[in-house]
């Protein structure tokens, strides 16, 4: 038995690439380089692609948009929860105050689309920081609570005064030129938000936000102020909630309270877990699978809460680290024969 | 005589009905090591707490280098130069032993002073932290500074968390009983390490319960039981206290080892 064996042996793939300590990279050929970018341009590429694919089927292009911007809220919240260690509810506070300062700068001020975006993107951060910062203090579950709290009020105070448009919303904003840019725009920002965070957690500020998470007396005692960081990390997770907002607004054409819907809290979360947490790209796969298929389920009527629940049960349960773990785990694990 | 560049002035302390501190008074004089110990529960920590500001003082005045403290928040302390070690670890344990240093080497503090022993500028914070284990005992030799927490002792974790105050290069270390959870050994090498960081002119308060080490250290001694300040002095002098045997050691026989 061992004899056949004798001249070969099963050996990893990322033998080569894993050097004294993870982390440490020396990387030699260009199959081992191949080997470590190709997820990363798979998941590129397979964006970029998408709409072209898609092309046949118009509505399901539109619902690539709506992943994308779902997306860009589940980074957010991934990175805000698995490195800064704040658990937001408040995703849909994010959108609606995207969509809102959207609006406002477009038919108030003007402004044109490729100016309230990046405005509303800006601004958005700004107020929502300024919003959540007294709750700054706050950690766990009451952080959660409060955080929820905000986009429930903010409809209900819009609704009560009768600003912003009241119960109609604001209308007549600009769409995009077409949906091509509608879904680049997003696919880019999309793209350029996962890859810049996922190099921000790895550079030396990266690492006081997990400080922040993991141990923030120790973080305290090395004077750093702690309210700054988290501060500085809701900004991050707002503005890409926002950004995602304010394209909504623009594709609607519209900016109204069903922008502060509860949705945009839970589904972003719901991916994190299916994709799983701390990963950044794993929620980014989750909003590819669980969006989809609640827009499958909507043939089943008032049923389709049940079946997703169902599916999200069913991850918790039997994959509850998440598809994204547990897929680069599997990558890290596949063997290959050589010669000895 | 210098001046004191601690003076803890007649703090009180209260959780709810628990007197944790009452009318506690030292100063610390520059360059001192100041040994604080007590029987479980005297309130050792709770002075520790006070003094850095993780734990605000009900009445009193904590004194650093003439401004008070009280009432100012812990990271605006340790900018200051008053840093602290704290009691249970917690390093980053999936991380290599030198990027734990990061946290601090980040802090305004350590770029206005550069980290420990940098110059002016600092080079990469990665290359200031392996430099400071180096100093305080992580054989760059044998790799220890790239190995990961996790996977170090507890002896090495301990000096980790007094690398993490070196960083900021502080003028005050409170070392929240770095003896505890070492062998006989590896306290035996730390006690020149804390010789050596008195000759580098920083100032030590050691929260203890190893007196053979700490009397071997400490220049004072201060004594707590249930919150007050029941004795202070020169190791000998404390030694001595009828009190102090009363309430610490039990019996005159059982402090014999000493």
């Amino acid at each position: 038995m061992a004899k056949a064996h004798e001249s070969r042996r099963k050996e990893r793939l990322d033998r080569g690439v894993k050097v004294r300590s993870d982390g440490v990279y020396a990387v030699a050929s260009w199959r081992e380089m191949a080997f470590l970018l190709g997820p990363r341009l798979l998941l590129i590429a397979g964006l970029l692609i998408m709409p072209l694919l898609l092309w046949p089927v118009p509505y399901w292009q539109k619902v690539l948009t709506i992943i994308c911007i779902y997306s860009l809220l589940a980074i957010g919240f991934d990175f805000l929860a698995h490195y800064v260690g704040l658990v937001s509810l408040g995703g849909a506070l994010y959108i609606g105050v995207g969509a809102y300062i959207a609006a406002l700068l477009n038919t108030e001020m003007g402004l044109p689309l490729w100016a309230t975006i990046p405005l509303a993107t800006v601004l958005g951060g700004g107020v929502c920081t300024v919003l959540l910062w007294p709750c700054l203090p706050l950690r766990g579950v009451y952080f959660a609570i409060v955080s929820l709290m905000f986009p429930l009020l903010a409809a209900r105070l819009i609704e009560a005064f009768d600003v912003f448009g009241g119960t109609d919303g604001v209308m007549g904003l600009d769409g995009f030129p077409n949906s091509w840019s509608e879904m680049y725009v997003l696919i880019i920002c999309l793209l350029l938000a996962l890859f810049a965070l996922r190099r921000l957690v790895n550079e030396d500020v990266g690492l006081v936000f997990r400080g922040v998470k993991d141990n923030d007396q120790a973080v305290k005692a090395s004077g750093i102020n702690i309210t700054t960081y988290k501060a500085l990390g809701v900004f991050i997770a707002s503005s890409l909630g926002c950004l995602g907002g304010a394209c909504l607004a623009h594709i609607y054409m519209w900016a109204g309270i069903s922008q502060f819907a509860l949705d945009f809290s839970i589904i972003p979360i719901a991916a994190t877990v299916v994709g799983g947490g701390g990963t950044l790209a794993g929620p980014v796969i989750g909003c590819l699978i669980l969006v989809p298929i609640s827009e499958l389920l909507r043939d089943f009527g008032t049923l389709r809460i049940a079946v997703y629940a169902l599916i999200l049960m069913a991850f918790i349960v039997f994959k509850s680290e998440g598809l994204m773990s547990y897929g680069s785990r599997k990558y890290n694990q596949f063997e290959h024969w050589v010669e000895i | 005589m210098s001046e004191p560049v601690l003076s803890v002035r007649d703090v009180n302390k209260t959780f709810g009905g628990v007197k944790a501190l009452t009318e506690v008074s030292f100063d610390l004089m520059p360059g001192d090591i100041l040994g604080v110990i007590g029987p479980n529960g005297s309130g050792k920590t709770t002075l520790v707490n006070v003094i850095t500001g993780f734990v605000k003082a009900d009445s009193g005045q904590v004194l650093y280098k003439g401004k008070n403290l009280v009432g100012t928040a812990p990271h605006k302390i340790a900018d200051r130069g008053l840093t602290r070690t704290f009691q249970v670890m917690r390093p980053y344990y999936s991380l290599p032993a030198y990027k734990n240093l990061i946290v601090p080497l980040f802090s305004p503090r350590a770029r206005r002073t550069g980290g420990w022993r940098g110059g002016g500028r600092m080079g990469s914070r990665d290359t200031v932290a392996v430099d400071i284990l180096e100093e305080i005992g992580f054989e760059r030799e044998s790799y220890v500074p790239y190995k990961t927490a996790s996977s170090l002792p507890t002896g090495y974790l301990k000096r980790l968390e007094l690398a993490r105050c070196l960083a900021l290069r502080p003028e005050v270390i409170i070392c929240d009983e770095v003896f505890s959870g070492l062998s006989m050994s590896e306290m035996a090498s730390m006690v020149p390490l804390m010789e050596k960081l008195q000759m580098e002119g920083i100032t030590l308060i050691m929260v203890e319960h190893r007196l053979r080490e700490l009397f071997r250290l400490a220049n004072r001694v201060l004594v707590l039981n249930f919150g007050a300040k029941i004795a202070e002095g020169v190791p000998v002098e404390v030694m001595a206290d009828k009190q102090v045997k009363e309430a610490y050691f039990g019996s005159e026989e059982v402090f014999s080892y000493v």
